[in-house]
């Protein structure tokens, strides 16, 4: 091997097409096919109805117009409700959408009809003209709504609870009444949502010739589309192909599936025998996608004279909005990542997930994270206040100590397998973000600020990350007779640079170049089996498979050759896509080996004549032996255990305005250990991205619901995603390296982590500036104003 | 029925080439330009003018063609994503500036950027960090947190100022 290229800031080869406008998303595919036709959905536009009647009498009329469907056109698996992908046996009350509205709608954005005409234009003209007759039925808006319960979403749902959680490790409660002091905090977070700059989007296309299915979409799951799209549309799983091109963005919201498009559009292609496709538009995001992020929290915590937490309860309410297609997975990720690196002696936690009647609520990054971390380290702060002690001592005071790995909390994580932390040095860390941010230098900093009349305030927040989540990814490794090198790996893409750096993992393991590897992902045709991009697991899953998949073609390369060259595996070794014996002239291009590889009757060039019968093998034998198989392929699988942990703390320094609340960031300090980096300029682009949606869900960007279930600000006018003038202008971050021990690579995943700690940091540095608690975020400036006069009037009025 | 749609024969102007299209009269020029002549770059993110995935440079400057109609750019030169290389097929100074510094995940919004900075250097081809900043503040992107876009506006100003520069030289040189 020449250069190792793990750990390398290799540049992206995903660049080239992207920079010159030829990546595939999927509304640019089949633009050229004059038989290609485009839908749109009537949404509804009540929070909570009955349907009386669906009118779609004059739709027909509209020239352009090819068909329409309703609930009513709808059969077999197709008219029943779409799958709850995650039933988690704790969810007693899942309930989840028809593909199209049957009785009745839940929320603002619920799909009632879909029609298919020769352009979009034209199908939202029809969808204008369709009429329904809708009975309104008093909504349930926002989380206290949804516990007080004067009314349900669902009328089967007793008290709008769908599911009630509890874990608990010793005897919190106990614990707490006995410890030298207690606290009790109540909190709240708002909704966000992912937002990726492309919104879904599904093409489907019918081939009468093959009886065959392709669908693209712009999924973080081909194989979920696939099994989904077969089963609701009763083909075999072996007549659909689903194909993910490139995709604009997917920070959780395209991990849910099937959207009731991604089944209304294969559904239309083959009724009409033309493809279709269907193509969001933003406000339809906003209205028809998922949110995430909306909680309540109500936390008892007992704890000694140094802050060594003794005993925690944490009981929280967690809005999962009208229907549950993706189960309990962000209360569940909420209730046990909320313990960060600390380890309190005593912990209960109880959730309550509650129907509201508002857009579906499925992961967005970071995925309940961002709460639990928000929770755990407003209680860090809160005590170290209580005491007057530094945060950084209590926060040092709870860590999990580097000899203590692995960490068994004694509670279930997300997959059903047992929350136990692999590696991690959190002293260390911290060591580095002090350092980092200037955090013991900051009282000097504050006093000189406020000699000038400005206000500022130092935050710190830690957070502990599942990542790598099984079940397993896959990976087929093919070395071609040119020497060229394809692999397939199942999971999708959405800009992670995962063609860049699971070639690098090839070009290490197998001595090739980095050239010559071609990665495909996301393509059922390719790698079947296949789990989904999410939880930070791409680099942890797939990543690992590349790699095994890649030794095994090692290995058999390296027979074959040993032959070839008469020598002994042991002492060849493969650089640049060149087997050789070391320290001799004798050689043999891995492109020859895949030639020797695939005995062959016919040559069909110069290099397949070497591979003929005539060439190659003991005239003796049979041509493929019989445990080997034709082809220079090696394909694995990777399915650990459990979880790798990756881990982090943030620290920010803000100035608040004194007269406006306005509030600006001046530092903002990372340090980042997720184990081995494959590419470290990858992993700072995926930490500047978490950073910033950080910084709008904590300071800008909410779902702005009325009373009546309407969402006012559906769109990039009203909902304030940051441009370059909100985030930071500069991010300094920091690695720490402790690898995992579960899988061959030591990684552990990095695409959440940036978000985690925003609420929490944020939250913590404001407090600081002002002097009083922040107990709900996001926070605005007109918010904090609020504050700032309701605590000087208790002052006045104390 | 209802009657069809009156269609207008339109003729655009894009990256030195000529479309003859037949497009209704509300058809948005990003609607024309993606599906009407097939250049697929130019990436609709919002429909409202916000988020500037859509830029195109009309007669030189930065357009959300989300936000025009086709039939309005008859007259106009339009340069999109596409035709932002090099006539050797060579990255421009802000593509190679953005593959430099990763200044672009999933690729969505880039086209946006690159027509916008593009229009941006050639204004103000040294600009500072803060009017680097200054130049893409009306486009939005969901991945890179903007680190990275800043560095490679002010990477693209160094290659362009580096192309300038070997320019000038070879001309003082006489040697041409």
């Amino acid at each position: 091997m020449t250069t190792k290229l793990f750990g390398a800031k290799v540049p992206r080869v995903e660049d080239q097409r992207f920079l010159r406008g030829q990546g595939r998303y999927v509304d640019d595919l089949l633009h050229d096919d004059p038989r290609l036709l485009h839908s749109a959905v009537l949404r509804s536009p009540h929070a909570h109805a009955r349907i009386l009647d669906i009118d779609v009498s004059d739709v027909l009329d509209v020239d352009g117009v090819v068909a329409v469907w309703t609930y009513d056109d709808l059969a077999g698996a197709m008219a029943e409700p779409l799958p709850l992908l995650i039933p988690h046996p704790t969810l007693t009350h899942g309930r989840t959408q028809y593909a199209l509205a049957k009785d009745e709608v839940n929320y603002v954005g619920e799909a009632i009809a879909f029609v298919v005409a020769v352009d979009r234009y034209v199908a939202e003209d029809a969808v204008a003209r369709i009429r329904v007759d809708y009975e309104q039925l008093e909504p349930v808006v926002g989380i206290a709504a949804a516990r007080a319960a004067a009314r349900v979403v669902h009328d089967d749902v007793p008290d709008n609870v769908g599911a009630r959680m509890e874990q608990e490790n010793g005897d919190a409660r106990a614990a707490i009444a006995a410890a030298p002091h207690t606290l009790t905090l109540e909190l709240d977070v708002e909704r966000s949502a992912c937002t990726p700059m492309e919104g879904r989007g599904t093409v489907a296309r019918w081939d009468p010739d093959t009886s065959r299915l392709t669908v693209w979409s712009s999924t973080q799951t081909s194989t979920g589309v696939r099994g989904c799209v077969a089963a609701k549309l009763g083909l075999d799983l072996a007549k659909v192909d689903v194909v993910t091109p490139d995709v604009g963005g997917g920070f959780g919201v395209k991990i849910n599936h099937p959207w009731p498009e991604e089944l209304l559009v294969p559904l239309a292609a083959m009724t009409l025998g033309r493809p279709v496709k269907f193509t969001e538009d933003r406000r339809e995001h906003f209205i028809s996608s998922a949110h995430e992020r909306a909680q309540q929290h109500h936390v008892e915590v007992g704890f000694d004279d140094d802050g060594r937490v003794l005993g925690l309860n944490v009981e929280f309410w967690h809005d999962h909005g009208a229907y549950t297609p993706y189960g309990l997975i962000v209360p569940i990720i909420t209730s046990t990542q909320l313990l960060g690196p600390y380890k309190p002696q005593n912990y209960r936690v109880a959730f309550e997930s509650l129907y509201t009647n508002t857009v579906i609520v499925t992961p967005y990054r970071g995925a309940g994270r961002p709460q639990g971390c928000f929770v755990m380290e407003r209680t860090m702060d809160a005590i170290a206040a209580y005491l007057g002690k530094d945060r950084t001592e209590v926060r040092s005071t709870n860590f999990i100590q580097p000899d203590e790995f692995p960490y068994e909390h004694g509670l279930v994580f997300q997959d059903g397998r047992e929350l136990t932390y692999d590696s991690g040095d959190y002293p260390a860390s911290l060591a580095k973000l002090k350092q980092l941010v200037g955090w013991d230098e900051f009282e000097d900093f504050r006093a000189e600020m406020a000699a000038q009349g400005r206000r500022v305030g130092i935050g710190l927040a830690c957070y502990v990350e599942g990542t790598g989540v099984g079940p397993y990814e896959g990976a087929h490794v093919h070395v071609e007779t040119s020497g060229k090198v394809k692999v397939a790996t199942g999971l999708t893409t959405q800009g992670q640079g995962h063609q860049t750096a699971f070639a690098q993992i090839v070009a290490d393991t197998l001595g090739v170049r980095f050239e010559d590897v071609e990665i495909t992902t996301g393509d059922t045709r390719k790698m079947p089996y296949a789990v989904g991009t999410f939880a930070s697991r791409a680099a942890v899953m797939s990543g690992s498979a590349i790699h095994l998949a890649a030794l095994r073609a090692k290995e058999k390369a390296l027979r074959i050759a040993a032959e070839a060259l008469e020598a002994s595996e042991d002492d060849l070794e493969i650089v640049d896509g060149v087997v050789s014996v070391r320290g001799t002239d004798a050689s043999i291009d891995l492109g020859t080996v895949a030639v020797l590889s695939n005995p062959l009757r016919y040559a069909f060039d110069e290099a397949s004549k070497a591979a003929t019968q005539f060439s190659v093998g003991d005239p003796g034998k049979p041509p493929v032996a019989e445990d080997d198989e034709p082809g220079l392929e090696g394909k694995d699988f990777y399915s650990p255990a459990r979880s790798t942990f990756a881990n982090g703390m943030h620290a920010v320094i803000v100035e608040t305005d004194p007269d406006t609340a306005e509030i600006t960031i001046l530092k903002y300090a990372v340090v980042h250990d997720c184990g081995h980096l494959i590419n470290p300029m990858i992993v700072e682009g995926q930490i500047h991205g978490g950073v910033a949606q950080g910084v709008g869900g904590a300071l800008y960007e909410r779902m702005a619901y009325d009373d009546s279930g309407q969402l006012l600000n559906a769109s990039f006018m009203d909902f304030l995603m940051p441009y370059v003038t909100e985030v930071p202008t500069t991010i300094d971050i920091d690695h720490l390296e402790t690898p995992s021990p579960l899988n061959p690579l030591g990684i552990k995943g990095a695409g959440e982590a940036g978000v985690i700690p925003s609420a929490a940091v944020f939250a913590a540095a404001i407090e600081d500036a002002e002097g009083f608690p922040i107990t709900a975020m996001p926070i605005s400036p007109s918010e904090l104003f609020e504050l700032r006069l309701a605590h000087a009037n208790d002052a006045l009025g104390g | 029925m209802s009657t069809p749609e009156e269609l207008h024969d339109v003729r655009l102007h894009v990256n030195g080439s000529v479309h003859e299209v037949q497009v209704p009269a509300r058809r948005l020029l990003s609607d024309a330009l993606r599906h009407d002549c097939g250049l697929t770059g130019t990436h609709v993110g919002c429909e409202h003018g916000v988020c500037g995935a859509c830029t195109v440079l009309v007669d030189g400057q930065p357009v959300r063609s989300c936000l025009m109609f086709a039939v309005s750019a008859v007259d106009a030169e339009i340069t999109t994503v596409e035709g932002l290389t090099e006539p050797d097929g060579s990255l421009s100074p802000v593509q190679q500036g953005f593959s430099d510094c990763h200044g672009l995940q999933c690729g969505f919004c880039t086209p946006g950027f690159l027509t916008t900075i593009t229009a941006g250097l050639r204004d103000n081809p040294d600009p500072t960090e803060d009017e680097a900043r200054e130049m893409i503040a009306g486009n939005l992107c969901r991945c890179t947190g903007y680190q990275n876009i800043v560095r490679s506006v002010l990477r693209a100003a160094e290659i362009g100022f580096e192309a300038r520069s070997a320019h000038t030289s070879t001309s003082d040189g006489g040697q041409q």
